[in-house]
């Protein structure tokens, strides 16, 4: 907790929110979803809107679903009811529409997942000349572009192994930016990281953010949510339990589950 | 809190970097490094004098009996006259009966086309610096075994007499086995692998059925059921070439325990890497094939290489189905009354065994070479 409060401290927290824009257009709407795993009743009566530019975080102890919650959006995870639709495509077992979600949704992982036996550039390469069937010269353009993005178009000959943590998880943005996303995930981005790496990936998705990409984001970051988010959920349970602006959210959450969380996370 | 004031004064500071030093004489050298491999205690001490002790003891008469001791030159008469050593002369006046079989003496030449051709195109993938290594490798696999077959069997049209398998023999049989099983076993074991692995009960239920029947049964008795029992299942008249069984029944044995390495290479592969290819929109396909799969197959290349050389050397079995591959040939020229000296069966046999330990000792060590080509992430 230290780590994240040096880091968050840091941030420019003025300049983020007022230059993005939200508009009134839904991209994603989850309606009265649930999931199981077995017996397990996961994800409960799920309702969640997100409007194109909206920047979402979700938060909440581990176990509450919360990472299940933004798997179900590009199908990691399976839904058992209700309705998935995203960016007018209702997402069903017709694997046309599961690939169609997935071309429009990138997602960043807490431990990469990049491919080991690629390079850098191959990694960011693979998904734009297999799936959009780019030249390889164009992806390869692209590919500079976004790495130049995350600031290290300087390892793009390097194997994921030979970078830190912090290079990995921004290449992996990068992979997922060179499909050209209109909604981006992340899991945990920065859990698996060294304290002294969370703040280069923070930045970078700080700036994506400020370009107006929709984002929702599984994080613990709590200063990058006070920066970034203009809505905050916090889940327990596999249920959506509170749901309200940052500020209000931080300042004064109205569940008892939320204090608790917040007590515990903030305590330090 | 004057405490306080004294123990901040006493703060340790560090400025500048410390020098690299150069590691303790001790731990570097052959002295160094035989004394912590070699004797670093008193049981490994023990060990290592008594190993020297039995090579010495055993290594001279090897080595005597192998080169030094041994008859080079001459005939059977030499050999006769000298029981003491190898007799080489054996092996150098048969040698083509040993590579070639039975095969017609006036149609050698295509199996030494087929030979040339084959060493130019293994060298040719093997080697890193030569161009279009893609276009060979895929002309070695597709291209290659029709035209071995071809060249080998012969085509009247094209004016190359026929020659019947039962006439093939030697260390080209060897090879027709050998490398038969190799290039059917590695891609069918890879398809059985992710067969059995498959989300579809029916295709997973099979590719283990198949993987299981295989495994549970010795070689002999696959090939002693091709051979006797497989024509039995045949309606009258048709006839099935023997040679060809033999070799179904090698490559789909070897498939069996392709298919169980390959899926220890799948199951190594963590969940990540299919999420990572799944969310970029990969397709099942393309993502096996080029996320999945080269990581897996690199992970258990000793593995598919073990089965390689395992498979290799399984081909000799062939012996018992009256074929003749090298091992066989040699063991029917031991028999040759004109050579019955003392000598020739060992002779024969070590000729064998230096055979295939050679070809199997280059498959290992071009398979650490690839492993080590291949390793891409920091050694940790």
């Amino acid at each position: 907790m230290q780590g994240d409060q040096n880091n968050t401290s840091s941030l420019p927290a003025d300049t983020a929110a007022p230059s993005m824009q939200i508009s009134e257009e839904t991209v994603i709407d989850i309606t009265d979803m649930n999931k199981w795993y077995g017996n397990f009743h996961v994800l409960k009566d799920i309702d969640l809107t997100v409007r194109r530019g909206e920047r979402i975080v979700i938060c909440g102890p581990s176990g509450s679903g919360k990472s299940t919650l933004i798997r179900c959006i590009n199908r990691l995870e399976e839904h058992q009811q209700g309705s998935i639709n995203v960016d007018g495509i209702e997402l069903t077992n017709d694997l046309k529409n599961i690939d169609a979600i997935r071309r429009e949704v990138g997602m960043v992982f807490q431990h990469f997942n990049l491919f080991p036996h690629l390079t850098v550039l191959q990694n960011c390469t693979l998904a734009p000349i297999w799936v959009k069937k780019l030249p390889r010269k164009e992806a390869e353009e692209v590919a500079m572009k976004y790495l130049n993005r995350v600031r290290i178009p300087e390892q793009a000959d390097k194997y994921p192994g030979q970078l830190s943590g912090g290079q990995q998880q921004r290449v992996a943005i990068a992979r997922s930016l060179c499909m050209n996303p209109k909604i981006m995930l992340f899991d945990e981005p920065t859990s698996a990281l060294d304290p002294e790496m969370i703040k280069e990936v923070l930045d970078v998705m700080i700036e994506l953010a400020r370009e107006g990409m929709t984002m929702i984001c599984v994080t613990h970051e709590m200063g990058f949510a006070k920066t970034v988010a203009n809505r905050v959920i916090f889940m327990d349970g596999g249920q959506i339990i509170e749901e309200n602006e940052p500020q209000e959210f931080f300042n004064n959450p109205q569940s008892e589950r939320t204090q608790l969380f917040l007590s515990q996370i903030l305590a330090h | 809190m004057a405490t306080d004031g004294n123990t901040a004064s006493r703060a340790v500071v560090h400025a500048g970097d410390l020098p690299d030093k150069p590691a303790p004489i001790a731990t570097e050298g052959a002295l160094a490094w035989m004394r912590d491999n070699l004797f670093n205690n008193v049981l490994n001490s023990v060990l290592t004098v008594s190993a020297l002790a039995l090579v010495l003891y055993v290594l001279p008469g090897a080595l005597g009996w192998l080169i030094f001791n041994a008859n080079w030159t001459g005939g059977a008469e030499a050999c006769r006259a000298n029981p003491d050593g190898a007799c080489w002369p054996f092996v150098t006046t048969r040698w083509e009966q040993f590579l070639y079989g039975f095969y017609e003496k006036s149609e050698r030449w295509r199996i030494d086309i087929l030979l040339v051709v084959l060493a130019i195109g293994v060298a040719w993938m093997v080697w890193e610096k030569m161009p279009a290594r893609r276009l060979v490798a895929m002309f070695m696999l597709f291209i290659y075994p029709v035209f071995a077959f071809i060249m080998l069997y012969g085509n009247e049209t094209l004016g190359l007499p026929i020659v019947e398998t039962p006439q093939w023999g030697g260390f080209t049989l060897t090879l027709v086995i050998a490398l038969s099983g190799i290039v059917v076993s590695l891609p069918l074991g890879v398809l059985l692998a992710l067969g059995r692995r498959s989300s579809m009960p029916i295709i997973s239920l099979l590719s283990t059925i198949f993987i299981e029947f295989w495994r549970g049964i010795p070689l002999v008795a696959v090939l002693f059921m091709a051979t006797i029992m497989f024509p039995l299942f045949l309606p009258a008249g048709v006839t099935f070439d023997q040679l060809l069984r033999a070799v179904i029944g090698v490559a789909l044995f070897a498939s069996a325990y392709m298919a169980e390495v390959v899926r220890g290479g799948l199951q190594a592969i963590p969940k990540g890497q299919y999420e990572g290819a799944m969310a970029l929109g990969l397709p099942f396909g393309n993502m096996m094939r080029l996320i999945i799969l080269p990581q897996a197959l690199k992970i258990v290349i000793p593995g598919i290489v073990n089965t390689f050389i395992g498979l290799f050397k399984d081909t000799t079995l062939v012996l018992i189905i009256a074929l003749f591959d090298l091992l066989g040939i040699v063991q029917a020229s031991i028999a040759d009354p004109n050579w019955s000296i003392k000598s020739v069966p060992y002779t024969g046999y070590a000729f064998v065994a230096i055979v295939f330990w050679i070809c199997c000792y280059s498959m290992a060590r071009y398979s650490r070479y690839i492993e080590d080509k291949l390793h891409t992430g920091h050694k940790r």
